[in-house]
């Protein structure tokens, strides 16, 4: 019999039932440092019961730890319903201005699924544009630019909420801080997503990182001891598949050993929509756009061309041969003469021209 | 004039993300002062002076900075307001993770970063309990999964607070702080406010009860022997 939750609150129902209704619930308690209530009675009661000198001890007051109690089973319901309450069909860019006061024409709308590129001198205004969308401006930043979600202003409590945050960020530098094996990693991070089925889950995102990477890990490789290759590999199928996040920016993809085209795909394929800040040719001209970053502004929106897609077969084509001197070299192997080169590649594709010029 | 009190376990980039707030006040014309509680000495000064900032100083010797702060926070407030600033922040190191500086009615800020792990948050007491702005900083060195983490261990013990991820060096999100703090109530006198929890009358994590031995588990006014 389900139970109607209009007409009882969480902090009157007793801990079984509560428990029964949002899992999670138990939370509350444990990170506040108390122990979990008796199945029987109601945080409520259970507040009104705590000793004083504990409350003293743990730097907690009586009178509000039913306010706390009740924003807290709120976010639990705003987390697990995040998903869906925060379906992105668009994001909207209105142009502002450059650091000399020049304004930006251009209304810049991305659907889920797009491949977007960031490209430009370091300083020439990327992070503000990031700071833009991430903090979704409404013309009260230093660009003037405002931010539309599907279209409309955002709600001005969305602006700083942790289930509408925008952008989910892949940097170069990252590393790990914590001391925990691949699967306790992801599962830790899966439950404070408050996802129904974890095992599973955390089995997708190891098998998908493990596709992306090089080199294989196991679920039980301790996250610190993954190479920078892995690590990102693991980053990316992770947030394609828990984050909430609609936007993920990456950025320095192109040296961190894992198949860069596939991890793109595998975050576009999960309805993501991709920035990359990026000046790799295969990855530029992966985009539907590229937005040319100057002087603190967008100067120019450019759509990949017919002509630029054409050429990204042929630097798909030059990529794979140096990845394959690459793995001659790695494995002992000598290199051969490369005259005929670009030839070789015209003539016989990829594959073929690698016998040219790797001597097994 | 406008009153803020920012607290932080030490170096979790309380002074780098003010600077960077006040550096985009004071574009906007905002007049900011800034009072520094330390126990033994402190660089924060010089930083503050190099972006322009008019600083006092409040060493607390033996007593612990928070408890010193209390005494001094009327001083504190008197002094901003002969300066004619618009807005006075308290930067405080705390050194007990139970002692907060925070009063009623004065805008709350705690600074923890990403890297000191995601069962910081659970360990912090009223500081970051009650604060009403939550500074999360150096997310450019963690994952994202570990940032997405931490800031829902921070949710956790804290649903209230305004949660907002500020990159210390590069300023990213700094601007968006600088609007959070002007949101700060007036505040014209202290007299008869409220702390917003009691501070014990503790020096160190000994004082509060700590019975592990070991470095990990010393806080405070720790004082190491000489075996050279
Ligand atoms: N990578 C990185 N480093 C940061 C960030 N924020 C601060 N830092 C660095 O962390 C160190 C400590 O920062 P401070 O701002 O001095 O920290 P604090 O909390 O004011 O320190 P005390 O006042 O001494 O307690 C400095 O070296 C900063 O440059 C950040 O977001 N990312
Ligand atoms: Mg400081
Ligand atoms: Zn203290
Ligand atoms: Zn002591």
């Amino acid at each position: 019999m389900p139970m109607d939750k209009e007409n009882r609150e969480f902090i009157s129902l007793p801990m079984a039932e509560l428990l029964r209704l949002a899992p999670f619930a138990g939370d509350f308690f444990s990170s506040l440092g108390l122990e979990l209530p008796g199945e029987e009675i109601s945080p409520a009661e259970y507040f009104t019961s705590l000793d004083a000198e504990l409350l003293e001890d743990l730097g907690l007051e009586r009178q509000s730890l039913p306010g706390c109690f009740t924003a807290f089973m709120e976010l639990l319901e705003n987390l697990k319903g995040g998903a869906d309450s925060a379906h992105i069909e668009s994001i909207t860019i209105r142009g502002g201005h450059d650091k000399s006061g020049r304004a930006e024409e251009f209304d810049l709308t991305v659907k889920p699924g797009e491949v977007i590129c960031i490209v430009g001198p370091t300083g020439s205004g990327k992070s503000r544009f990031l700071a833009d969308i991430e903090w979704m401006a409404q013309g009260d930043t230093p660009t003037g630019r405002s931010i539309l979600i599907n279209g409309a202003a955002p709600e001005p409590a969305q602006r700083f909420s942790l289930e509408h945050k925008l952008v989910a960020q892949l940097s170069q530098n990252m590393n790990f801080v914590m001391d925990l094996t691949v699967e306790e990693f992801i599962t830790m991070h899966a439950e404070s997503r408050m996802v129904d089925d974890i095992p599973s889950v955390t089995a997708v995102i190891i098998e998908l990182a493990n596709d992306l990477a090089g080199e294989k890990f196991t679920p039980q490789t301790p996250v610190t001891a993954l190479s920078g290759g892995q690590s990102r590999a693991l980053m990316i199928a992770d947030t394609s598949c828990l984050s909430t996040s609609p936007i993920v920016l990456i950025d320095e993809i192109e040296n961190a050993g894992i198949d860069r085209k596939r991890a793109v795909h595998t975050l576009v394929d999960k309805r993501k929509i991709v920035l990359m800040a990026t000046h790799d040719p295969i990855l530029a001209l992966m985009g539907e756009r590229r937005l040319v970053f100057k002087n603190g502004g967008i100067a120019t929106i450019i759509d990949t061309s017919r002509e630029e897609r054409a050429n990204l077969v042929r630097f798909e084509e030059m990529d794979a041969m140096l990845g394959a001197v690459r793995n001659a070299l790695r494995n002992g192997e000598m290199i051969g003469k490369m005259s005929g080169f670009f030839v070789a590649t015209g003539i016989y594709g990829g594959p073929r021209a690698l016998l040219l010029c790797v001597r097994g | 004039m406008k009153l803020i009190t920012i607290a932080g376990p030490p170096s979790s980039g309380k002074t780098a993300v003010t600077i960077k707030a006040i550096a985009s006040l004071q574009q906007d014309g905002v007049h900011v002062g800034v009072v520094k509680f330390d126990s033994l000495s402190t660089q924060d000064q010089s930083l503050y002076e190099k972006q322009g900032v008019e600083v006092m100083n409040g060493l607390s010797g033996n007593l612990c900075p928070d408890h010193f702060f209390v005494s001094n926070v009327s001083d504190c407030l008197a002094w901003g307001v002969e300066k004619g600033f618009d807005l006075l922040v308290i930067e405080s190191a705390g050194l007990c993770n139970r002692c907060a500086p925070h009063i009623q009615g004065v805008l709350a800020v705690c600074v923890i970063d990403n890297l000191s792990g995601v069962d910081t948050p659970k360990k912090i007491g009223p500081m970051l309990k009650m604060s009403d702005v939550v500074v999360i900083t150096k997310g450019d060195i963690v994952s994202q999964a570990e940032r997405e983490v931490f800031s829902y261990r921070v949710r956790q013990v804290n649903a209230n607070a305004t949660i907002i991820n500020v990159n210390g060096l590069t300023g990213q999100g700094g601007h968006e702080l600088g609007k959070l703090l002007l949101h700060a109530p007036e505040t014209p006198d202290l007299e008869g406010r409220l702390l917003r929890f009691s501070m014990p009358a503790a020096l160190c994590s000994y004082c509060l009860g700590q019975r592990k031995i070991g470095s990990d588990f010393q806080m405070g006014n720790v004082k190491k022997m000489d075996f050279t």
